[in-house]
């Protein structure tokens, strides 16, 4: 830029110099390295930095605890990393009125720590709690099993404040769980994977813990049969929290099944649920265990691992795993599966390179065509030139256009969401 | 009108479909908030999206506002014309399209009226969730644009919650496809931003809606108290004992007088009455019952009444659903207000409006959703007493102003529309309304769409931003820019 100081040299004065440092190889995202790690420590801070860098032409990535960085395509610039760690406060725990305000930087686990004092919770079973941050589970759109009773981080959230690219600090919805003034931006955050502007506060609606849960496992003879019970459950009266699937190559599939009531409903509730299953025998799971199998199956990957978030009808599950099962079953690779009853669920599996990309080229198309989506996640770096998300649909152009009105230079995450954006 | 245009709207939706009379249009002059009206060029009724599509490109050629809209009950001027504009009215759409039950999605034409929806899964044991006040009459496009939502939200959430697909007609004509029948479609939450944007975004033409199975039971408890303190004070032990009732409505004692004159519902004759319905497993919502009797009875509530049965419940909810226009009993006219606070402020806001009221002189009923602190002030007035309409509308924008100073809101549920577009910077600030505007631009660079509502003024779009050009003195490095 032409008569303005180098960036580190802003930066600096913006944030101060400790809280600039040069980037190391474990900040690189999807093998992409920066140069420089800003850390500023206020919301004011993180409009500054979006200005200076927006106004050198840099890219901008920010981040959180940093635990899903590798989900998105590989940045076509990443030249700042903009952690939000020091955004880290709950600045408002109105628990009368079960809302919460929290900095961006705070993680899921400190959150959740502080509303319990009051028997609260964020609805929200997220990805490594204890790591990841508000801001980057907002940004991933991440959900986990309770969304089938509570809803996704969209219909949790009511208010946000984002810093967007030209320095512009912008707060929409507010601090009341009902609310229709103005657009929805909050939603518009959700999902977003920061490449609209960077989520320095949000509002959530909060929802009273439960002291007393129970759950159950049961395994159908066959995808069928699971199918079966899938929907008749789903039709039923039961009152359950959470409701997923397990399943793995070469093995019959598993359920389980959440009820969070009081102890004699509780009772009530198991006796309904063994009415339902009739002959498929459900059976006390003892430890909370089995509500770890998402974040399990992420476990020691390796340059092998590519991980899938995968969306069908319910009616459809039974199918999807046959399209999984005949793409992804053969002699030298296995595959491990979580679904929701909710249609949405999460794929692991193992291969090489050779065929890899044909295979999941047809996997997506049988999904697309299914009205659903099969986004990559984590996955090897030979996979980095496969479009981790898939077809946005016609709304693409309309997308586009609302990137570039609220982020023209594209500033933030450049090329890292759907279409190219 | 140009009659070149004209004609060609009578080619799109056929002489049935073109309403250019005057006599005719003074039907579509306002909605359900009568003190704007503004008589529009044409009202167009198209019959399916190919035609509103049609009709949107005849509107976006020509430069011609247009104003979609459902059954005509929105309270904040959202359907109200705009000047040297065409309405398009959607009353036509009006057919239910799918109903996948397995999957519990219903796919509508968006002139479907609200209840309709759980009247065709109603034998199946489902029902769809967001239940304004006016759902016998209003739309499913009404409410996608108001985002609508009702007494049951406190639990089940608002349209947004339930409303999973559109197909919408951008205001270029075009058509394009948010979310899906499946969740978490790839890309932006378009379908997010869109409900609850007031017809500013485009036209909705078709919706795909989530619908619930109905719970194995619903009891619903009428709780009679000395005042609206008392019923607070409850309604917060209530949620306090970790509770997430399906509704709580609360009344003051001038609603339930109006509601009495009206249809007759019985309600004990109190300064505060609650409603509190709880709805599960048998044995979970009795449980939970019992605590709501000895809460209510805990914080003063001297009589206590149980509906247990569907013909029961109807009566209890019979006064709070007419309560609105049960008003036209006590009070010759009467302004609907629509504001929110964190609930915790009840006390101190009613206190306020007591005193705003004993102020002015003129009455003020209240009525709200008292589990998430949704107040529908009702100012009460004489048209025919000079000053008096001009002292209500004051008053009743006194009392959202109070709301946000209490860190809520200016609309929960009624929309910003043209009424309240003036008190929008006093709840955001200037670069929060342009980031929204920005999003509006692109949505509709023209402005065609619903444009003089919600915002107070506004933004032009201007040329579509890229990337930084720079001037060519810049180039021959004879200028800088700072």
């Amino acid at each position: 830029m032409l008569g303005t100081k180098p960036i580190q040299e802003e930066l600096q004065a913006i944030v101060g110099a400790q809280n600039l440092r040069p980037a190391i190889a474990g900040d690189a995202i999807c093998g992409v390295a920066p140069r420089w790690v800003v850390e500023p420590e206020n919301e004011q801070q993180v409009a500054a930095v979006l200005a200076a860098a927006n106004s050198a032409s840099i890219g901008v990535i920010p981040r959180g605890g940093g635990s899903k960085l590798d989900w998105g395509n590989p940045p076509k610039r990443a030249d700042l990393v903009l952690s939000m760690d020091r955004l880290n406060r709950i600045i408002e725990h109105a628990w009368a009125d079960l809302t919460v305000t929290v900095e961006a930087g705070c993680t899921l686990q400190s959150l959740q720590d502080a509303l319990r004092q009051h028997g609260q919770r964020l609805a929200l079973d997220g990805l490594w709690p204890e790591r990841a941050t508000v801001g980057g589970a907002i940004s991933t759109n991440d959900s986990g099993t309770l969304r089938l009773r509570f809803g996704a981080l969209r219909d949790l959230i009511i208010g946000v404040t984002l810093a967007l690219s030209d320095g512009t600090l912008a707060s929409s919805g507010g601090k009341v769980v009902k609310n229709v003034a103005g657009y929805d931006l909050p939603k518009l955050a959700t999902g977003a994977l920061g490449t609209l502007g960077v989520i320095t506060r949000a509002v959530f609606r909060l929802h009273p813990l439960c002291p007393t849960t129970s759950s159950l496992t049961f395994a159908p003879s066959n995808w069928e049969e699971m199918q079966k019970l899938l929907h008749s459950i789903q039709d039923s009266k039961l009152a359950h929290t959470a409701f997923q699937i397990r399943a793995a190559s070469g093995s019959p599939p598993q359920a389980d099944i959440l009820f969070e009531a009081t102890e004699a409903e509780l009772a009530a509730q198991t006796e309904h649920l063994r009415r339902l299953l009739g002959s498929a025998s459900a059976t006390d799971s003892s430890s909370t265990q089995v509500w770890q199998a998402r974040q399990t199956l992420f476990s020691s990957l390796n340059e092998h691992s590519v991980i899938a978030k995968f969306s069908v009808l319910p009616s459809d599950i039974a199918k999807a795993m046959q399209w999984i099962a005949g793409v992804f079953s053969s002699k030298h690779s296995s595959w491990h599966a979580v679904i929701q009853a909710t249609g949405l669920g999460w794929l692991r599996f193992d291969v090489d390179a050779s065929s890899l990309d044909k295979g999941l080229r047809a996997v997506r198309e049988q999904f697309e065509r299914a009205s659903g989506s099969f986004v990559l996640a984590p996955r090897p770096a030979f996979l980095y030139a496969f479009d981790a998300w898939g077809n946005p649909g016609d709304a693409l152009p309309l997308m586009r256009a609302v990137k570039s009105r609220l982020d023209p230079q594209n500033t933030l995450n450049p090329g890292r969401f759907v279409g190219g954006i | 009108m140009d009659a070149r245009v004209l004609q060609e709207f009578r080619a799109i939706v056929g002489p049935r479909g073109l309403i250019s009379s005057p006599e005719e249009l003074r039907t579509y002059e306002c909605d359900g908030l009568t003190n704007f009206r503004v008589i529009p060029l044409a009202v167009l009724l198209p019959a399916n999206t190919q035609e509103v599509q049609s009709i949107v490109r005849v509107c976006h050629r020509e430069k011609i506002p247009f104003v979609a809209r459902g059954s005509g009950t929105g309270l904040s001027g959202g359907a109200l014309p705009v000047e040297n504009g065409v309405v398009l009215s959607l009353a036509r759409m009006n057919r239910i399209l799918e109903v996948d039950l397995p999957n519990a999605r219903v796919v509508v034409e968006p002139g479907v009226i609200n209840l309709d929806v759980t009247g065709r899964v109603q034998p199946q044991e489902y029902f769809y969730a967001p239940d304004p006040s006016s759902q016998s009459v209003c739309s499913i496009g009404g409410n996608v644009a108001e985002n609508s939502g009702g007494a049951h939200c406190l639990k089940y959430g608002f349209t947004t919650t339930h409303v999973l697909g559109l197909e919408v007609v951008l205001p270029d004509g075009s058509l394009v496809h948010f979310g899906s029948k499946c969740l978490d479609a790839p890309g932006y939450d378009l379908l997010g931003v869109f409900v609850g944007s007031e017809g500013t975004l485009g036209v909705a033409a078709k919706v795909t809606l989530r619908v619930v199975k109905r719970p194995e039971c619903i009891r619903t408890l009428l709780a009679a108290f000395p005042g609206t303190n008392e019923a607070g004070a409850a309604v917060s032990d209530i949620i306090a004992a970790g509770m997430l009732p399906a509704a709580i409505e609360m009344m003051d004692n001038l609603a339930i007088q109006a509601a009495e004159a009206a249809v007759h519902p019985n309600y004990p004759d109190c300064g505060g009455l609650l409603l509190v319905e709880l709805d599960g497993p048998v044995a979970e919502v009795e449980s939970l019952m019992k605590s709501v009797d000895e809460l209510c009875r805990k914080n003063g509530a001297w009589e206590i009444r149980l509906a247990q049965t569907d013909h029961e419940r109807m009566l209890v909810w019979k006064g709070r659903k007419a309560a609105f226009a049960a008003m036209g009993r006590i009070s010759p006219n009467y302004i609907v207000q629509d504001g929110v606070i964190p609930r915790t402020a009840l006390p101190q806001i009613m206190s306020e409006i007591a005193r705003l009221s004993r102020e002015t002189g003129l009455r003020v009923a209240n009525v709200f959703h008292a589990g998430d602190g949704n107040l529908h002030p009702l100012v009460l007035y004489d048209r025919q007493i000079v000053g008096q309409e001009r002292a209500a509308e004051a008053l009743s924008f006194k009392i959202l102003e109070l709301c946000l100073a209490a860190g809520g809101s200016i609309t929960g549920e009624h929309g910003v529309g043209e009424e309240k577009k003036h008190m929008m910077s006093q709840m955001f600030s200037e670069p929060d309304l342009d980031t929204m505007q920005r999003v509006r631009c692109a949505f509709d660079p023209l402005q065609l769409s619903n444009p003089t509502k919600v915002f107070p003024t506004p933004r032009l779009c201007g040329e579509k931003p890229g990337e930084y050009v720079a001037h060519p003195l810049e180039k021959a490095g004879i200028a800088e820019r700072f």
